[in-house]
């Protein structure tokens, strides 16, 4: 029998070797990006503003496709979030994207539940996620993920400052989803006002330690046009599906009176900019925040809620199966008692049911009592009376007879009387 | 899913592995196969410069591609990892081959010089990593010899110590994965690819052999070489091939690639050519030698030299592309996705993992 000795160098020893050729394994990133590209992608947006603020549009513009009909109805009561997945594709990239619209935010009067149906939209896609995490037959790779990614939050275009709605939510949404704070129809506003009010936002965003997303500047390759982009957030944007002729070409633009606004001009709006920032430049990065922040927090919220712990106070790392075992053991605690609780509840019912209808047999058995006795006494009566009429009846066959004899008598002694009575009587 | 049509690096491999079908057993002009980098490269990302589009005419252009590059970045920051373990008795070119594969001295005899050969008395397992860089990608390979195998008179239960690691590395991760507070990069210690070497008699598998692989298939992917083919002549390699997959066949051995993970025709395609080729004839070594005035490396001998790289000798380098050029991201799938998931299945479930599914949906009705 071979016994094992195991001799571990690995980890902290790992050596520098210098290659003597070409080995070969450069083709390694090639390797994991074809394998994404076979696999498809998808990427999942939140949009969240008031109504009219041009949320539709702007997607619609950003990805160059006609995404919905019809604007929303907006005569539900309350927030709610619809969502819309589409799948698209460009050169051999497949992507579905996932568009969340907030139907009706802002639009209450009462407005101090309108960030919950978000908070808890985005928990619920932060649940499915950690459910089939933790299935024990799972099948991550194919798995649709649905969590939100980046968070488009639209402010109005006021000029002043941010609405504490708006604070309000977004600072309970910064530590769930990625914030992307943009300006809406900022060709409502003229250009100094439009540095102010960015500013303005800016540092309420700040004193109100609201934490939006940071584009990432640790990467050298990107890291110069992210931090200037930083610096221009949030981006003023402008969306339009109509297109329009400028010079000699098919732009897209928003006309008026007195000009036009084109939506790719970086000197009329920062379109290009956020484009550039959300698809081109950080959609990885915003996935991988995602999954690797905000999932990974909630995950942690969540199972130190369920009572798990990785280190017990004597810092001894609890193993799975005796917190699984524990867990289990109080789970059957409280089933058993629950149990026993229903069972005394029951009897208990069965009980009181058990005594009225004793007491309703009673009074039924009292009734019949008395309905029996009734019937006797109306009998005896009854009786009584029979009685004192046969008697009548008996004085009166009495006197009848005796009536009667005296009548014979009397015929027989004075018969002819009678006869010229009778004869007086004829002739009267 | 639908494959859309242009995947320029799925052409490629089939390019590489169909010119195997235009070499027959016999000796023809030497095919050098040593630069196949192909890389299927996707648009360089250029910063928006001042307001107009980049791309000519095309403004409906909205830049979804980018992510590859994206990735890559992400990638090459990152660096990868990969973990091999070799597995055949002692005296068969293990440490050879793996400095041949690297090109570098990545064996343990390399780094930890035996002042004597001795054959250990028990098995072993010394796993040792190295870190190197080729073209800004960075990998950390961690090789795992196991001295001792097989060299015993009596070989009952060798395998056990080599499945008792591997189990414990994906124990290791499992229970990193089960953390409430977890890296953010789990580090994968997990053995994605066991070379098997199998000596070259020319008759057939041993017990032994059979035995292992038997066993070690389920758990991790296997890749049999024959080692020191040099020994063998053409006809006798084929034929020894043909039996070695014969007796795999029978015995219901499937060894990487594996028919049931091929994702679609053009993968079987490829997976098909080269299940026609294993177990690879391979000789290492690193020794270089002059041959037609270039710097190669070979195995010198009163009748000739054999170069390792050229097809015409040995199979190294199919093993080579095999292993690091096209198929490695796809072995450390494999081994992530369907042999973790295994074990991690099995665990759970002896471990009152049902109360876990339970756990999973009392908690759905507390949270609905």
């Amino acid at each position: 029998m071979a016994s094992t000795e195991i001799a571990r160098q690995a980890g902290e020893g790992a050596r520098a070797v210098p290659l003597a050729g070409h080995v070969g394994f450069d083709s390694m990133p090639d390797q994991l990006v074809n394998k994404s590209v076979n696999h498809g992608f998808c990427f999942n947006i939140l949009c969240v503003g008031e109504t009219g603020l041009g949320k539709s549009t702007l997607m619609d513009t950003l990805f160059n496709t006609k995404f919905e009909g019809e604007p929303t109805q907006h005569n539900q009561p309350g927030v709610t979030l619809k969502s819309n997945t589409y799948e698209l594709q460009e050169s051999n990239v497949r992507l579905k994207l996932t568009v969340v619209n907030t139907v009706g935010f802002g639009d209450q009067i009462n407005k101090e539940d309108s960030y919950k149906s978000i908070v808890e939209f985005i928990d619920a896609q932060f649940e499915a996620y950690l459910q089939e995490e933790l299935k024990i037959k799972r099948t991550l790779h194919s798995y649709h993920d649905t969590r939100i990614h980046a968070c488009l939050y639209f402010i109005a275009p006021t000029g002043h400052s941010l609405k504490s709605l708006d604070l309000v939510t977004m600072k309970k949404l910064d530590s769930k989803v990625n914030i992307i704070p943009i300006v809406a129809k900022s060709d409502a506003i003229s250009k100094s006002e439009l540095a102010k009010f960015k500013i303005k936002i800016t540092s309420e965003l700040v004193s109100n330690g609201v934490q939006i997303y940071q584009f990432p500047t640790d990467d050298e390759s990107v890291a110069e046009i992210n931090s200037t982009m930083n610096s221009h957030l949030p981006f003023a944007v402008v969306g339009s599906t109509e297109e329009v002729k400028i010079g000699n070409k098919m732009v897209k633009a928003r006309q008026y009176p007195w000009g036009t606004v084109q939506v790719e001009n970086e000197n009329h709006c920062d379109f290009v900019k956020l484009r550039e920032m959300l698809i081109r430049v950080n959609m990885e990065d915003l996935r991988e925040q995602t999954h690797t922040r905000h999932y990974e927090l909630y995950r942690r919220c969540k199972l130190e809620e369920m009572g798990f712990k990785d280190t017990d106070p004597d810092s001894k790392p609890f193993s799975l199966q005796e917190t699984y075992e524990a867990k289990r053991n109080e789970f059957m605690g409280e089933l058993q008692k629950k149990e026993e609780e229903m069972r005394q509840m029951f009897v208990q019912r069965v009980k009181e049911k058990e005594a009225e209808l004793k007491e309703a047999e009673k009074e039924l058995h009292e009734k019949f009592d008395r309905l029996k006795k009734l019937h006797q006494d109306e009998k005896k009566k009854v009786e009584d009376k029979k009685k004192s009429l046969d008697d009548e009846l008996n004085m009166f066959k009495q006197k009848k007879t005796a009536a009667e004899l005296l009548h014979n008598q009397a015929q027989q002694a004075g018969g002819s009387t009678t006869l010229k009575r009778d004869k007086e009587r004829k002739n009267v | 899913m639908r494959k859309s049509c242009c995947c320029k690096h799925k052409q490629a491999h089939l390019a590489l592995w169909s010119c195997v079908a235009n070499v027959p057993s016999h000796p023809q002009p030497s095919l050098s196969h040593s630069n196949m980098s192909e890389s299927a490269k996707p648009h360089h990302l250029t910063p928006q410069g001042k307001g107009e589009k980049t791309h000519g005419s095309d403004f409906s252009y909205v830049g979804i591609d980018a992510i590859l590059e994206q990735m890559r970045r992400k990638a090459m920051k990152q660096g990868f990892e990969l973990n091999i373990m070799v597995v055949g008795q002692s005296g068969l070119g293990k440490s050879t081959l793996m400095n041949t594969l690297f090109k570098s001295k990545v064996s343990r005899k390399s780094v930890q010089p035996n002042p004597e050969e001795r054959i250990p008395k028990t098995i072993e397992i010394k796993s040792i990593s190295h870190d190197i860089e080729e073209k800004g990608v960075r990998m950390k390979l961690t090789v795992i010899d196991t001295p001792g195998f097989g060299d015993q008179i009596n070989n009952e239960n060798c395998w056990q110590p080599i499945m008792k690691f591997i189990n414990d590395q994906y124990e290791a991760y499992l229970q990193e994965e089960v953390n409430i507070n977890r890296k953010k990069r789990i580090p994968d210690s997990r053995v994605h690819c066991c070379i098997y070497f199998i000596p070259p008699t020319g008759h057939c598998l041993r017990p032994l052999d059979v035995e292992f692989m038997r066993r070690l298939s389920k758990v991790v992917n296997i890749v049999p070489v024959i080692a020191k083919a040099d020994t063998l002549t053409l006809e006798e390699r084929d034929d020894f091939k043909e039996t070695i997959r014969e007796e795999l066949r029978a015995n219901g051995i499937d060894v990487y690639p594996q028919k049931e993970f091929d994702e679609d025709a053009d993968d079987r395609k490829i997976n098909d050519k080269i299940r026609e080729m294993i177990p690879f004839a391979v000789v290492g070594s690193d020794q270089e030698y002059q041959v037609n005035g270039k710097k190669i490396l070979g195995r010198k001998t009163k009748w000739g030299t054999i170069e390792v790289e050229n097809i015409a000798h040995c199979e190294f380098a199919y093993l080579r592309d095999l292993l690091i050029r096209t198929h490695m991201e796809n072995i450390k799938d494999i081994t992530g996705s369907i042999h973790y998931e295994t074990y991690r299945v099995r665990r759970l479930n002896e471990s009152n993992g049902h109360f876990v599914s339970r756990w999973g949906l009392s908690r759905r009705g507390e949270l609905a």
